[in-house]
Parts: structure tokens; C-alpha cells; sequence
């Protein structure tokens, strides 16, 4: 007799699939929606400070006024006039560059996964900042390149840790491709690369060979209103640099760009037709108005505003409610704080407990790719309100001190039994 | 007449994501009947919208707490919506899982030998010398798992006395109160009762062969990592006995009109009673399902006469 595996398919899988399985902790983030629920766990901006009807108006005109340019198929590079006013927003952060230059895509999570298809192969190392993005790392992940972690502390990527993991990796024999890093407001670190390293770290990257990947999704949401020089400033022919609108404007666009060394960036255009044909002409159109016609930057500033206004709740009340022995990183901007709890804590097995007590935060060991971060975990603070933040870091709190009347009763000193991925689902990246 | 039927899934427990999965099929399948069907999450306005929209009846795809352990059952009762499944105060019984393998293995059937134990028991009384205890009376290998709950979450397999610590540790996650049970190597069933005009009666059984060893979360929810072999690949003897077995535990707990007991078929055929579950899965990997086709009946129908079961009970 025949059993059934439910999935006929089974056998046909490419290798890359491997990782791609149910898991009992993503399963819980699906409380995390619920309003009963403080959610620090999501990376989602707040939108209501938008303005909504007039929005909806410039929607209505541009159907009315340019429908079958809006709606007919598009340049694979995205339409020239957005990609001439990226060049504007970056110029903010002390980038000049061409529009031929720039290729928009359906969010920088596409010029993520188009950058690492065309230079990795399976095997292939990338150096990361110890933690990085998660959904950067599951983009390595399905293309098989390896991931290898490089230390940060407080003013971001340490250069010695950088030159000591590339000589590791030249001794090892291992190819490494590509620097992936968040240098401005880091997620999920939450903090900044200091200024004296920026060019350290490029001049590394430069010797090495090692071209560098710098996305850059918060640079506007800085809260001093200081914007921080980009490393492709300094170095054009070796950065590859990611911007997004998800953060400075709105996600549901799925709208980022991608800005390469011309050479590299026919390359994506080639990788971007084959996935997309072309990034929506829809939203890049609404978006140039939006720029054109709003105040963007006083939009930017009012997020700023209330970020900041959030960030100071959320750090008052972790100084108010956590246990001795616990840390975090203080965020001079972007969504994320980064807490290191006591020794023993694993904020993954510890998950299901604060799902009880209706509070969610995403585990350390999402934003790892070598199963480190136990004892650590996110903390956003963009989305729910200054008093629901403060509300969760009490519930957080007492999830803490249940978990440590446990862990004194069998002691601290055990292994855990693996929980399986960590990794939220996309929305909550 | 067609009837106003509506499928509570979601609720805030544990499961809430295998929940919506269960009732998002459930609603499909009686939709496609032509039945009149809402699909609601449980919250804090599902009160007063029952009280004004009086549904006809109401199918409970919650898995974990409310949806399992009769809070919701009692909220129909009180507001007069009639329900498939177990009656509130009977639905307790099923929940605690020490209650339930008590009460089955007292009507003469096997369950693994086990302890049921709060956390406080283990702090207050010294962890190592209770670990020491428990060992040295259930022995080893061992399945530890919470109290309450199912899916599987919170679940492991302990080899070796060193791994208990951490296993409890795991599963007092979940809960304060957990239960460390002989783990019996053998054959692992899941026999779906239904009770009709004609009674109570078992489905053919599924055999669940997960690749890892371990039926987990992650082999229960990902397709192509389990096997599932409906009906089981048993002797007539022992399937005879895996029926009579959850028919059983559906009697002996008091439960009504769906189950899904969960049991292990040893070597020597013994059948191990090890839970029952008031609010069976009803996903695309779930085994109630598979047993319903098996039995050449269609879910979505299957449900339809339950439904008609539940409001002829209530007398409209």
C-alpha cells in the first residue's frame, strides 16, 4: 500500500528549498495581528499621518489624465522621470549620480534578490553584520550563498572584525562576493555606522575585492535631522546601493531602486525583465507625482517626529520594567530597538509565553544565519502608539520574570531544544 | 431552508494560524454546498453580533484554548445559538489531558503510564530530585508535553534524563501544568468518530509515518514530510481495537457528534490511548479529512448533517 505525502512534488524540489517549512514559532506570529496583541514584533510605518484623500485624488487624476501610459506595460528599468527624482533624493544623502543609472524595482527587497542572483553562486560567501536583516538573509539563503557574520558594536560595523573575517575566509579558501550592510539605522540593531568608519570600511572592501551592498531604507528617518554621507558617496564603482519609498512614503507601492556602477546595472535590467519585465508603471507614476507635487520632505519630517516621540517611550519603559542584566541599543533613528537579555533567556522557546500575555517581538536567531542570538530579540517601535509600546514592555516584562521563575527551577545552564526557524513572515520583517 | 451557518476560526491561542487554516476549508466546503456561510475570528464583538444576527448554528474550528476547552461552547449555550460538537462542561474533560487519559483508562483501555505536574510543584519541591523520581518511575524514553493544547506545540521526545530539564522547560512555555507520559515506540494513529442518526462510529484510521521520526509541527503542517497511510496498515485485530478504543473515549468523555483520538498502536498491539481532540484540524495536512475521504464521504457534506444534527437538537 501507497502512502500518501500529500505533496506529489516532493522529489522535484530544487535544494534551495530546504529551509522552506512550516515552523512553530512563524506560526505564532499570526497572534500577532490581533489588536488584543501589542505587536513590537512588525517593521510596518505608520501611515495614518499621510494624506490620504489628497493622495486618493492624485490616484483619480493620474488614471484619468495618463491611464494608458499608468496602465500599459513599462520601461524594465522603471520610467525615467522617477528614476531623475531618486537622483534628487539621494543627492540628500551626498550621492550624485545619473538616472541612467538607477534601476527601480518592486521594493528593495527585489534589488536585493536581483543583485544576489547576478554575482553569487551557490557557495559563495557574503559578509553580513552580525545581526542583519532577515529577509536579506533568507534572499542568501535561497540562492545558496553563505552567509558570514561580522561584529558590530555601538557605532556599527567594526572595521577589524570586517578584515579579520576576510582573511578567515581567504584562509578557509572561501569566495567572498559581497559586504551586505544597513549602515544608517540598522535593522534590527538599531544602530548607525559612525562617520570616521565609513571610508575604513570602503577602503577594506576596496582592497579586498569585496564589492559592498549598502541598503539604506531609514537614511531620512535619522532623528537629529542630521543625514549621514552615504558610502556610495565616496565610492561608486565598488557600492551598490539600495533605496526604498516603503519607509519614507508607503510599502503597499512595493517600489525601491537600485543604483550600480553602469556596468553592473545593465546586468539588473537584463535580471530585472526576466523576473518582472518591468517594476509597476502604476505606482512608480503615482509616486514622481507625490514627489512633484507634495511637501514629501515635511512628510518625512512628521514621521520623524513621531518616531522619535516613540523611540523615547519605548527606551523609558525598557529602563522602567527590565530585569537587571538586560541591554539595549539606543537608535538615533529608524524603527528598531535591539535588547540582549540576562544569560540563560531564549527569547525564541520564550515566544509562546508572551503570545499568552499579548505582546509579540521577533526572536535574535531570525536575524542570524549561523543559529547565534538566542538571548536577544527586536523590538519595533514604528507602528503602535507611545502608550501601547510602554503597555507591551510591561507585558514583556512580566513574560521575563515567569520565564526566569523557570529557568531558576531547572536552572540556566541547559541546552534548548531547537524551536525550528524563527524567521517572521515578510510582512513583519 | 437554507441555513445561517457560521464557522468561528481564528481566537488567540497558539493555534490560531492552523485555526484559520481549518476554518477557511471548512467554510469553502459548505459554501460550495450552497449553504449560507460566515467565517468570523473570535473577539470582542463576537458576543452582541450572535445575540443580533442568530445564526442558525455554529461550527467551532478553534484549536487550543476557548475553541477546546468549552468557554465558547458555554458562550453558545448562553446565547442559544445551537453547535456542532462537544457540550460545554464535557469539552473540560477532553481539554485536561491527565482528566482524559484517567477517565479512558479507567473504562479499560491502555494509555501510556504518566504524571501530570504544575510548575509550582517543581519549584516548591526541588526540580532535580522530581526529575530523579520521575525517571526512576516512568523510566525512559519520554514524551513531555503541556497540559493543554495540541498541534504538537510544546511537544518533545526526551531519550536521555538530561534532555528533561529543557524539555520541561519548552513546554511550561506553553503552560504551567505539563504532562511526562511513558513514550510508546510504535505505530501512530489518529481515528476520527463521528456520531450520526446511526451512532457513534470510528472512520478508517490514518497511520502517520513522519520521514523525521517525529510527528512535530513542522512535520504535521509541511506537506511531503509526513506519510499517511488511510486506512492504517493494520491487522484486523488491531484496527478493531484503535476503533473501539476512540469510540470509547468518545463515550466515556461525554463527547458529541466529531472526535479525533490520538493513539499509538505498540508492537505487540496494544492500542495507547494518548489524547482526544474536541475541534479536530481540518487543513490540507490534517488527518480528519484524510479519514473522511477514505470513508468515500465528502467533508463539506459530512459537516451539512452535523449542522442539521445540531439544530434538530436545540428542537428548530
Amino acid at each position: 500500500m501507497t502512502g500518501n505525502s500529500l505533496d506529489q512534488h516532493m522529489q522535484r524540489y530544487a535544494q534551495r528549498t530546504n529551509g522552506m517549512r512550516a515552523s512553530a514559532i512563524r506560526a505564532l506570529f499570526a497572534v500577532a495581528n490581533r489588536p488584543e496583541v501589542v505587536s513590537l514584533a512588525g517593521g510596518m510605518p505608520y501611515l495614518k499621518s499621510l494624506p490620504l484623500e489628497s493622495l486618493a485624488s492624485e490616484a483619480a487624476a493620474l488614471v484619468s489624465e495618463e491611464g494608458l501610459v499608468a496602465l500599459q506595460y513599462g520601461s524594465g528599468q522603471g520610467i525615467p522621470q522617477l528614476r531623475e527624482q531618486i537622483c534628487q533624493v539621494m543627492a540628500l544623502e551626498g550621492i550624485s549620480a545619473h538616472p541612467d543609472d538607477v534601476m527601480v524595482t518592486v521594493g528593495s527587497q527585489m534589488a536585493l534578490d536581483l543583485t544576489t542572483r547576478i554575482f553569487c553562486d551557490p557557495g559563495d560567501v557574503i559578509l553580513a553584520e552580525a545581526p542583519s536583516y532577515v529577509g536579506a538573509l533568507g534572499t542568501f539563503r535561497a540562492y545558496q550563498a553563505d552567509v558570514v557574520h561580522v561584529a558590530m558594536d555601538d557605532d556599527g560595523l567594526i572595521p577589524e572584525a570586517l578584515v579579520a573575517a576576510i582573511d578567515a575566509c581567504a584562509v578557509a579558501g572561501r569566495r567572498v562576493k559581497l559586504l551586505y550592510t544597513i549602515p544608517n539605522f540598522h535593522n534590527p540593531a538599531g544602530v548607525t555606522l559612525s562617520d570616521e568608519r565609513r571610508p575604513i570600511i570602503a577602503e577594506i572592501c576596496r582592497e579586498a575585492g569585496i564589492a559592498i551592498l549598502e541598503d539604506n531604507p531609514y537614511g531620512l528617518l535619522g532623528f537629529d535631522d542630521r543625514l549621514r554621507r552615504a558610502l556610495r558617496s565616496d565610492d561608486p564603482d565598488n557600492v551598490i546601493y539600495l533605496g526604498s519609498f516603503s519607509k519614507t512614503f508607503a510599502p503597499g507601492l512595493r517600489v525601491g531602486w537600485v543604483l550600480a556602477p553602469h556596468a553592473v546595472r545593465e546586468k539588473l535590467v537584463l535580471a530585472n525583465e526576466a523576473a518582472t519585465l518591468n517594476p509597476p508603471v502604476f505606482n512608480q507614476m503615482l509616486i514622481s507625482r507625490y514627489l512633484a507635487k507634495f511637501d514629501w520632505l515635511s512628510q518625512v519630517k512628521a514621521y520623524r517626529h513621531t518616531y522619535a516621540e516613540r523611540r523615547d517611550a519605548m527606551l523609558g519603559a525598557l529602563q522602567m520594567h527590565m530585569p537587571e542584566g538586560t541591554t539595549w541599543t539606543n537608535p538615533d533613528g529608524g524603527f528598531y530597538v535591539w535588547v540582549t537579555l540576562p544569560e540563560g533567556f531564549d527569547a525564541a522557546a520564550m515566544l509562546p509565553r508572551a503570545v499568552t500575555a499579548r505582546v509579540a517581538y521577533v526572536p535574535g536567531t531570525a536575524f542570524y544565519a549561523d543559529g547565534l542570538g538566542s538571548r536577544q530579540l527586536r523590538l519595533s517601535y514604528c507602528f503602535p502608539t507611545s502608550e501601547r509600546i510602554v503597555e507591551g514592555i510591561r507585558r514583556l516584562a512580566t513574560v521575563l520574570d515567569s520565564e526566569l521563575d523557570v529557568m531558576r527551577t531547572f536552572g540556566t545552564t541547559m541546552s534548548r531544544p531547537a524551536v525550528g526557524p524563527a524567521s517572521p513572515s515578510p510582512d513583519t520583517a | 431552508m437554507s441555513r445561517h451557518v457560521v464557522v468561528l476560526a481564528g481566537g488567540l491561542s497558539h493555534e490560531r494560524d492552523v485555526s484559520l487554516r481549518s476554518g477557511s476549508r471548512l467554510y469553502e466546503s459548505l459554501r460550495n454546498l450552497g449553504m449560507e456561510v460566515t467565517l468570523r475570528d473570535v473577539d470582542s464583538d463576537l458576543i452582541p453580533w450572535l445575540v443580533e444576527t442568530k445564526p442558525d448554528a455554529a461550527i467551532i474550528a478553534l484549536h487550543g484554548g476557548r475553541g477546546e476547552n468549552g468557554a465558547i461552547q458555554g458562550i453558545l449555550e448562553m446565547v442559544g445559538i445551537p453547535y456542532l460538537g462537544t457540550p460545554t462542561k464535557n469539552c473540560r474533560l477532553a481539554w485536561e489531558k491527565n482528566i482524559a487519559k484517567n477517565l479512558v483508562e479507567r473504562s479499560g483501555f491502555t494509555t501510556p503510564p504518566w504524571m501530570s505536574l504544575s510548575h509550582n510543584t517543581f519549584r516548591d519541591l526541588g526540580a532535580g530530585a522530581l526529575i530523579d523520581a520521575l525517571v526512576g518511575y516512568l523510566g525512559l524514553p519520554l514524551m513531555v508535553k503541556p497540559q493543554h493544547g495540541g498541534s504538537a506545540l510544546g511537544a518533545s521526545v526526551v531519550r536521555a534524563a538530561g534532555e528533561l530539564p529543557a524539555a520541561l522547560v519548552g513546554a511550561f512555555a506553553y503552560g504551567d501544568i505539563i504532562v511526562v507520559e511513558v513514550f510508546v515506540d510504535g505505530v501512530e494513529l489518529a481515528i476520527t468518530v463521528i456520531e450520526e442518526a446511526d451512532g457513534a462510529r470510528a472512520l478508517p484510521p490514518v497511520e502517520i509515518s513522519p520521514s523525521s521520526g517525529i510527528f512535530d509541527y513542522e512535520s504535521r503542517y509541511t506537506a511531503g514530510l509526513t506519510t499517511y497511510f488511510t486506512p492504517a496498515r493494520l491487522s484486523d485485530e488491531v484496527a478493531a481495537a484503535a476503533a473501539d478504543l476512540a469510540i470509547g473515549a468518545h463515550r466515556v468523555l461525554g463527547l458529541r457528534d466529531v472526535s479525533r483520538t490520538d493513539a499509538i498502536a505498540a508492537p505487540d498491539g496494544t492500542v495507547h490511548f494518548l489524547e482526544v481532540n474536541v475541534s479536530p484540524g481540518l487543513t490540507e495536512t490534517s488527518m480528519l479529512p484524510m479519514s473522511v475521504e477514505a470513508a468515500g464521504r465528502d467533508l463539506g457534506e459530512l459537516y451539512a448533517n452535523l449542522v442539521e444534527r445540531a439544530i434538530g437538537r436545540a428542537g428548530r
